[in-house]
């Protein structure tokens, strides 16, 4: 199952859509993981004709079925740090007219969309659509590592090994949630880790 | 007191362009700087013609940092309802007036990576005041002009002798027409749209830039509504508790006004959204002008814009 409903939380928190074909020059297509299922419901023959994909199958098994959309342009890639210098190629080189599709976990959509941004793009005219994992990318206010697909709630800084409480708190800046050390007041009282929306 | 904070002026220079444009600069009357503003923004002028007071929104074209003076170009209009004529035929250097601060409602975003500006006659003015604000910053801009004829293309010498590059000027006599499709394809990722024209124009741009694919957030644009006359109505004003009644060259607004009722406004051209007014009861037809409600507000009669729309039918109460 790769679609999740989120809980009503604080305005601060993205709101996710569902990715849908738009007029344009050319289409930018970047999703990991399950965020390939979004690509393959939407994608129409005229679309692909002028897309670049980039993908991080982060070990799951779409790669082929997105290949056999026959985009004019495909990418594979171990990770969103190397995915990320072709993205920005592609976001420099690109003209008005080009349509932006994220999808896939929060991390990557939020990631991408600042790359976006920085190249131009209203962040309202990106187009998000939330599939798979519902890890977060969180960023500790302590030491301010950013810890990667943390799925349990509290969790440990990868970075500086405080005990960290999971907040719907979120930066569009740093596209990632903030962690707040969770046994501050009597250190060593950690509550059990359990699922981010359990 | 409705409406933004005033300045006493005195008209210091009037000089006419061509058989239509005049331009017209302001200083304060006791001597002070004027606010700075930003490129895009207009003054609200106020005319006392005779017993009427008419109040009509310019658009700034100096520059935004130049405190000394302010600087509008009127366009005479022989069909409208008079303000410009007012200014063309009654107005001259020395003479006192009241101008409004500064009010944008047509700012440059600067995200954006480039400026495309598009304009269309009278409606170079707010990008006059905006290029100098962008010249300051080192911006990256672009203007395609369209006007009537070079003896009626305002500022076009100025602006083809000290920006030539980024100048590009369209005659209409000479048959020639920006190649709208072709300008916008190929633009550099996250060019900005802004236009000032005719609504034809405006329509044409936005319709044409966003089947292109543009996000809408990247097309801007102003256009002025000047009220239009219309057949008499009456209302009545609630919290007021009057019975006013609007005549056929005055606007709903203007009639609230010259009855003594403190109305809200900024810009009187159905564009800021400031004078909205909810309507309490009507049995009748509403004639809405605006920019700012949507369609399905057009259509409940629920609100109205009073510095541009108009009522025809027996009832219309409002909420002021």
């Amino acid at each position: 199952m790769s679609k999740f409903t989120f809980p009503e939380s604080i305005k601060s928190r993205p709101v996710y859509g569902t990715l849908a074909p738009r007029d344009g020059s050319a289409h930018l297509l970047v999703a990991d993981a399950h965020g390939a299922e979004a690509i393959l419901d939407m994608a129409t023959p005229e679309m692909m004709a002028k897309a670049h994909i980039i993908y991080i199958p982060k070990g799951e098994a779409f790669e082929e079925d997105l290949r056999a959309l026959n985009p004019a342009s495909f990418y594979s890639g171990p990770s969103y740090g190397a995915a990320e210098p072709r993205l920005r190629k592609a976001l420099q080189d690109a003209k008005m007219g080009l349509q932006v599709y994220l999808a896939g976990t929060e991390g990557l959509m939020g990631q991408a969309q600042n790359e976006a941004m920085a190249a131009g793009i209203p962040h309202t005219a990106i187009q998000t659509e939330h599939r798979g994992s519902v890890a977060r990318r969180m960023q500790c206010v302590h030491c301010k590592g950013i810890t990667e697909d943390v799925e349990t709630d509290p969790f440990v800084c990868s970075h500086c090994g405080l005990n960290l409480f999971v907040r719907d708190h979120y930066s569009r800046r740093l596209a990632a949630y903030q962690g707040v050390r969770v046994d501050a007041e009597d250190p060593g009282n950690v509550p059990a880790p359990k699922g981010i929306y359990e | 007191m409705s409406g933004a904070e005033k300045i006493a002026v005195t008209v210091t220079d009037i000089v006419p362009l061509n058989d239509l444009v005049t331009r017209f600069e302001f200083k304060s009357t006791d001597g002070s700087l004027l606010p700075t503003f930003s490129g895009g923004a207009h003054t609200v002028v106020e005319m006392q013609d005779g017993d009427i007071t008419r109040l009509n929104p310019y658009s700034l074209m100096s520059d935004p940092m130049d405190q000394t003076a302010y600087t509008i170009s009127v366009r005479r209009d022989d069909e409208g309802r008079g303000g410009s004529l007012f200014m063309h035929s009654k107005v001259s250097v020395g003479d006192q007036m009241v101008i409004s601060y500064p009010v944008n409602l047509f700012s440059l975003d600067l995200r954006a990576k480039k400026h495309l500006f598009i304009a269309g006659g009278i409606g170079i003015t707010p990008f006059l005041a905006q290029i100098k604000q962008l010249e300051r910053f080192n911006g990256h801009w672009e203007l395609h002009y369209a006007c009537r004829s070079e003896s009626l293309g305002s500022y076009v010498d100025e602006l083809t002798s000290h920006h030539p590059n980024e100048t590009h000027v369209y005659y209409d006599d000479q048959d020639q027409v920006i190649d709208l499709a072709n300008l916008l394809d190929g633009q550099p990722l996250g060019t900005h749209i802004y236009v000032c024209g005719p609504k034809g124009m405006i329509e044409w741009v936005r319709g044409t830039a966003a089947g292109e694919g543009w996000p809408r957030e990247a097309v801007h644009y102003e256009e002025f509504l000047a009220p239009q006359p219309g057949k008499p109505f009456e209302v009545k004003l609630a919290v007021s508790n009057k019975v006013i009644e609007v005549g056929e060259q005055e606007s709903l607004l203007e009639a609230m006004e010259r009855e003594g009722v403190d109305a809200p406004y900024l810009c009187r051209g159905g564009a800021c959204g400031q004078c909205e007014t909810n309507v309490i009861d009507y049995a009748g037809n509403f004639i809405h002008r605006d920019h700012w409600l949507d369609d399905a507000e057009h259509a409940n009669g629920q609100k109205i814009m009073p510095c541009v729309s108009r009522f025809e039918g027996k009832v219309l109460v409002l909420d002021r």
